[in-house]
């Protein structure tokens, strides 16, 4: 399918084409700066590319066009993808696509701001991850890791004339709805800092909003401020050391993460893991999904008042926590899997605890559906708040639960099976609406079905080696290192130069607890990634916020933040 | 601490900077400065299992106005830092801070261009707590340290003790 893509990109732009190639399962055209925007409009409204994943810059100081841009389009109707890529001089620009996706706004943005790539025609490139008064492009590669800058100030997100705008808008609005003229004056409206610390957003993140009486007319959305250089840190390491970096992404499913770096990385190394820890991975990434949307949903009804519910769901996801502190040993950060394998097997007796802990998942989940599913406020304050359609999600960049609570059933672990998924009997659950309730009850239902394939997993857990059998990979075992000559250079090896991956690019992903988690990899052949890029679930979804509560109260901003979940790990990286 | 129980009026005697920090110890306002990862472990602390209502500091306060301890969860970047400063310094006095897990602290293991390299570079920190994140128990420890700085605490005006401060620091 996605061989012949490219065929009849070929034959419909020929020579504008300027390259094509194929590399662990993905496939790549290259094109000039100018084409750009028609191949990727074509791509869109005749190939079904409805959604542009990520927008990946790399930076190649030796070449003359040094910078180059990657687009990832994805086609959920056709189940392919495909990668666009334009390279560019240090000062020339590249067309925006934020006429054709939304989402491309802000990747626009982060590609700006990291590498200095400017594009022409986009609405606001402004920095976004690192601050304003930062000078240079961090992840050029002749920017050194450790200069940090100091920032005195925050940002002023309104300009007076952004203010007076909003003025008018408002004043517009209300002859609209209610037929009276009433001049509302900028001097009216309020502006309102939600965040960067407030107890409602969950983390580092700043909403900044222009309030008439307790509406929201306009808001901007502010991130970065938990901006970790993972990208930068990256590439200061070896393959296998990032593996404790990609912990502290999103930190409330490390596990998903660890599974879906290795994951990647041994797509980059073509290496297939063992059947049993395969099983392992599955286990324990739907165990982290249960988690995160544990603390999704309570965190989410503890905004909207429904306290008692994240004392029931607490201790649901503290009992798990229990055996994964018994398994890796450490709560939250769990540094699990390694590439080709995973640190540890499983300890004695962890088959029947786990059971044991999906019983009391089923009760927690029940005794909280009691208190809501018919809860008047709950209803209240969710239902038919801050609405999006399919349509609008995809060209959002919407992944996961919130994209399914639209009412589309797509889910990476059905549309693209790794990990052996397609062996799993499960549902995907949708929504119908679109709105903070469905994305609510959608986390909900997904972690009964993770549930059940944690007990399907179960069941399928054979004995067998852990790691895959490649000494270039796998470190050798202790004895070993200490009883021969050949075990301790190997370690040595492993340890001081890393896995040697081979040259070239690739795309490992998977379906993260929010929506779509992929690692672009570029390596040099060397032990370091050359550039490792992220696709975190929450940043499309996070740069529709200002859309989704345009007009809203600010109860339905605070309803709506927890339920898309936003985790600052992720969202900056 | 004298208490006379026989007596038909039921008095007690005691210095008033041991009563006063008696209640100051017991009933720690918590401001959680959460950032990242350790947060997350805040809310675990918070939550019912492990229950930090038990050391009186379950009031938790977003607002600086209204509490006396800062919690600095997660790590703070240069864009956070001059947020940081502000907050703390909207507390009103007596206050304590405390640096959580390994970012708060240190930096952590992000050394690189958007990570200050420790809370203490820009506001007061009174007790470090040591993991990446740490455990609610590792937090509870903490917690109990500044209840003995706080039993120590003076009763002087903030501006005096502030001046004792800086001039301790060098």
């Amino acid at each position: 399918m996605s061989q012949k893509l490219v065929e009849r990109l070929q034959q419909e732009f020929g020579s504008e084409i300027l390259a094509t190639s194929s590399q662990h399962g993905d496939e790549t055209i290259s094109v000039a700066p100018e084409n750009l925007a028609k191949v990727v409009a074509h791509l869109r409204d005749r190939e079904g590319c409805e959604q542009l994943s990520d927008v990946v810059g790399v930076d190649y100081p030796e070449r003359s066009r040094r910078l180059e841009v990657n687009y990832l389009l994805r086609s959920w109707s056709n189940k392919n993808r495909v990668r666009v890529k334009v390279e560019v001089p240090v000062d020339e620009p590249v067309p925006s696509l934020t006429g054709l996706y939304k989402s491309a706004n802000w990747h626009e943005r982060e590609v700006y701001d990291l590498f200095g790539v400017s594009f022409s025609g986009h609405p606001d490139l402004r920095r976004i991850l690192t601050h304003h008064e930062f000078e240079g492009h961090p992840l050029r590669k002749d920017y050194e890791i450790e200069q940090g800058q100091e920032c005195s100030r925050p940002e002023n997100l309104f300009s007076d004339e952004d203010i007076s705008r909003a003025a008018q808008r408002a004043s517009d609005l209300v002859a609209d709805l209610s037929g009276v003229e009433d001049e509302i004056h900028p001097s009216d409206l309020l502006t309102v800092n939600l965040g960067p610390s407030h107890p409602a957003t969950h983390g580092a993140l700043r909403v900044e909003c222009l309030l008439d009486g307790e509406t929201i007319i306009e808001s901007r959305a502010e991130i970065g401020y938990l901006h970790r250089c993972f990208e930068k840190e990256a590439e200061d390491h070896t393959w296998a050391e990032v593996m404790p970096y990609t912990d502290r992404l999103n930190y409330c499913s490390a596990m998903l993460n660890n599974c879906i770096y290795a994951g990647a990385v041994e797509k980059m190394l073509a290496v297939e893991v063992t059947p049993r820890t395969r099983v392992i991975r599955v286990i324990v990434s739907e165990l982290a999904r249960i988690i995160d949307h544990l603390v999704c949903v309570c965190a989410n009804l503890v905004d909207v008042g429904a306290l008692t519910n994240y004392w029931y769901l607490y201790n649901i996801r503290e009992s798990i926590y229990e055996c994964l502190e018994a398994l890796c040993g450490s709560r939250l950060t769990s540094n699990y899997a390694r590439i080709g394998g995973m640190s540890h097997d499983l300890y004695e007796g962890f088959e029947d605890e786990i059971r044991v802990k999906m019983d009391q998942l089923k009760q927690g989940h029940d005794d909280v559906m009691k208190l809501i599913a018919r809860n008047r406020i709950f209803l209240d304050r969710t239902v038919d708040v801050c609405v999006i359609n399919t349509e609008e999600a995809l060209s959002w960049g919407y992944t996961g639960p919130c994209l399914r609570a639209t009412g589309l059933a797509v889910d990476l672990r059905k549309d693209a099976p790794y990990l052996g998924y397609e062996e799993y009997d499960f549902d995907i659950p949708t929504g119908v609406n679109g709105d903070t309730h469905d994305r609510i009850m959608v986390r909900m239902s997904e972690m009964i079905q993770s549930r059940s394939i944690v007990l399907q997993a179960l069941e399928k857990l054979t004995e067998g080696p852990l790691w895959i059998d490649n000494p270039a990979i796998v470190m050798p075992p202790k004895q070993n290192v200490y009883g021969s000559i050949e075990g301790v250079m190997n370690q040595f090896k492993l340890v001081s130069e890393g896995i040697q991956v081979p040259a070239g690019e690739g795309y490992g992903f998977g379906e993260g607890a929010n929506g779509e988690l992929g690692f672009f990899c570029v390596s040099d052949g060397g032990g370091r990634p050359y550039r490792v890029k992220v696709r975190p679930p929450c940043f499309p979804i996070f740069s529709s916020f200002a859309r989704l509560i345009q007009g809203r109260m600010i109860p339905d901003a605070i309803a709506t933040l927890g339920s898309i979940n936003i985790i600052a790990g992720e969202l900056d990286r | 601490m004298g208490v006379d129980l026989d007596s038909p009026s039921n008095f007690m005697t005691t210095r008033l900077r041991q009563a006063v920090n008696w209640g100051r110890k017991y009933s720690l306002w918590p401001l959680p400065f959460g950032t990242a990862c350790c947060a997350i472990e805040f809310m675990s602390a918070a939550a019912s299992y492990h229950d930090i209502s038990r050391y009186g500091a379950e009031l938790v306060r977003f607002s600086p106005r209204q509490s006396d301890l800062m919690i600095i969860a997660g790590t703070i970047s240069y864009k956070q830092a001059s947020i940081l400063k502000t907050i703390y310094s909207q507390m009103a006095e007596p206050k304590w801070v405390i640096a959580m897990g390994a970012c708060a602290s240190t930096g952590g293991f992000y050394n690189n261009y958007g990570t200050l390299q420790g809370a203490d570079k820009v506001v007061p920190v009174d007790v470090y707590v040591a993991g990446c994140p740490p455990t609610p128990e590792n937090l509870f420890f903490a917690l109990t340290q500044i209840q003995e700085k706080v039993e120590k605490e003076g009763l002087e005006p903030s501006k005096v003790r502030h001046a004792a401060r800086t001039q301790a620091q060098g």
